[in-house]
């Protein structure tokens, strides 16, 4: 995967699925426009609630939009790159990963290639625009440090939401029935992680926070980005920890992916 | 030199069947159980057995899809599930079920974005493509999207798809399933001009013994996961004793066909007899039923259908030395 003349050949597997969906070009438009709605509607929920509050778990509405806006942004991202391995379970069930395994390629960045869903470039656009609005709205008072947090969090919480997307839909490698199993914790992660986590309380904070890692990765580089302190008492540098929670993340990726592969077991014939 | 080379090939699969009404007890079930094999380079192998006797399983571990759980294996001198990437672009794969093209683009731009996946040099890739163009009469649907291609179509798209990058050894599982005789003339006239240039080895499975009589000289028979026959289709025919029989039409149905010495007498129609020769000649045969009022004479060759039949429902073989 490392060699130089790989690249091309990924770029031209990324070709061969943008002519292939733009072959359809009606229902290519209409997947761009209605792929917007989604996170739209995510945004649209956070402005209902502070209709009934002036606060959520500590930050007012300007403030919880930069929360909101992050996950949106990253994880439309995120699962525009990568969200489609979940049709991994497709491929596994109908045995169709074997003329995966059989090209001269990697099978994860193949599998992310063949089906990379480019109508959703919408979505990443549109929760891209929400992270930047925030920004601009929520009264941070800017230093060169913030502005490089600014740009790493999202990027590291794109490669975290990546990485639970890859774990997730590995899972069906040993069980081939699991269907809407990984969206508990991808779709799952993104609700989670579009709150000020001081919203949620007990085990189910502790697990999805800082046992899977979710509020490193948006709320503690919101905070950080607010100057604001964590009203859970963690220090401030857990703000700056999103790249080192998503590496980990990525390289667990990688193994369970990894021993997925060598447990995938085909279909007759 | 050797090109494919297993040593107690073993896949086990664990399936789960149902034991009472919500538990299920995991069974292991071997799919292959101990293969050995060696294919040296420019050998033409039939690979054969009833369906479920690990031919397809045996083709994935060789081309790196499956893991065996137990045995040793090495295709081009690499071990195919640890380089499979460096392996993939030295073998051309034909799963007859799995497509390797775009189904919504052309058939020429696969073969296009193939080149850049196999980082094949553009000229090469021409003159490759050139010659199955010819070939295999590709012209007439190269611009045709692939879910649009006839079933025989597709197949000559997918081979020209898996030889492009110019492979030491070609994996075929079922080429020529559902083709129609056109088509199957086509893709087996293909593989033997293919076969015949003695650089690439080819290894296929298929349930049609007619692919196996007219491209290889070697047969591979498979049951239950084991090689239960390896060498030349004669070796087959001699060891499993086929015979050549003989059909004999009388002009007035017999009371009481007659013994001919040398000769099994295997069925008795209203007014046809079949005899199987064991050690009688034809003319000898013949010669015997001179008495007769014949109305018409055939002579059926050893059918390599009839001997896997037996082979497949037989009990167990043993492996001759």
């Amino acid at each position: 995967m490392a060699e130089p003349g790989a690249l091309r050949a990924y770029w031209a597997l990324l070709r061969g699925q943008a002519r292939s969906q733009t072959s359809y070009r009606l229902s290519f438009g209409i997947d761009l426009v209605s792929n917007v709605g989604a996170t739209a509607l995510d945004v649209f929920t956070v402005f209902v609630l502070f209709g009934v509050t002036s606060e959520l778990g500590g930050l007012d509405l300007r403030e919880a939009l930069v929360v909101t806006g992050l996950t949106a942004c990253a994880f439309a991202t995120g699962d525009m790159l990568v969200g489609n391995i979940e049709r991994i379970t497709l491929y596994v069930r109908t045995g169709r990963f074997d003329a995966v395994l059989v090209r001269p390629l990697g099978a994860l960045p193949q599998l992310v290639l063949l089906d990379l869903p480019l109508h959703k470039l919408s979505r990443a656009g549109f929760g891209t625009a929400v992270y930047v609005v925030a920004l601009a709205a929520a009264d941070i008072a800017w230093t060169p440090a913030r502005v490089l947090l600014a740009i790493v969090a999202p990027a590291a919480a794109v490669v975290f939401f990546g990485a639970v997307f890859v774990v997730t839909a590995s899972v069906a490698f040993w069980w081939t029935e699991s269907g809407e199993f990984g969206n508990a914790f991808t779709y799952g992660g993104r609700d989670f992680t579009s709150y000020p986590i001081s919203v949620y309380s007990g085990w189910f904070r502790n697990a999805f926070a800082y046992g899977l890692g979710f509020a490193f990765v948006s709320y503690y580089p919101a905070l950080a980005l607010l100057g604001r302190p964590d009203p859970i008492g963690l220090p401030g540098w857990v703000g700056w920890v999103a790249p080192l929670v998503a590496l980990p993340a990525t390289a667990l990726a990688a193994l369970v992916w990894r021993l997925g592969v060598r447990h995938y077991t085909s279909t007759g014939s | 030199m050797t090109v494919i080379a297993a040593h107690g090939l073993r896949k086990e699969f664990t399936v789960r069947v149902k034991a009472g009404r919500l538990r299920r007890a995991r069974r292991v079930v071997p799919a292959v159980d101990g293969v050995d094999l060696s294919i040296q380079r420019g050998e033409m192998v039939g690979y054969i057995g009833p369906n479920g006797a690990g031919k397809s399983t045996t083709l994935k571990m060789l081309t790196g899809v499956l893991t065996p759980t137990a045995g040793e294996v090495s295709v081009c001198g690499l071990s195919p599930v640890r380089q499979r990437t460096r392996l993939a672009r030295r073998i051309g794969v034909v799963f007859g079920q799995r497509t390797q093209l775009w189904w919504d683009l052309p058939l020429g731009d696969s073969y296009d974005l193939l080149r850049h996946i196999y980082r094949v040099p553009a000229a090469e890739h021409a003159a490759r493509l050139r010659r199955c163009r010819s070939l295999l009469d590709l012209d007439e649907f190269l611009d045709t999207p692939v879910r649009q291609l006839s079933l025989g179509q597709r197949m000559r798209g997918e081979l020209t798809a898996a030889l492009l990058h110019g492979p030491e050894v070609l994996f075929l599982d079922e080429p020529t399933i559902g083709l129609d005789v056109v088509s199957k003339q086509a893709v087996r006239g293909f593989l033997a001009d293919l076969g015949a240039g003695g650089d690439v080895t080819l290894m296929l499975t298929t349930h049609d013994l007619a692919d196996i009589e007219k491209l290889c000289r070697r047969l591979l028979v498979i049951d239950h996961g084991r090689v239960v026959h390896d060498g030349t289709i004669e070796a087959l025919h001699a060891r499993y004793g086929s015979r050549r029989r003989v059909v004999v039409e009388l002009e007035e149905p017999l009371a009481v066909p007659p013994e001919v010495p040398g000769a099994t007498l295997v069925t008795v129609g209203q007014a046809r007899l079949e005899y199987d020769l064991t050690s009688a000649t034809a003319g000898e045969l013949l010669a015997r039923l001179a008495g007769l009022a014949l109305r018409d004479v055939s002579i059926v060759e050893p059918d390599i259908e009839d001997v896997v039949a037996r082979l497949y429902t037989g009990v167990p073989v043993t492996d001759a030395p």
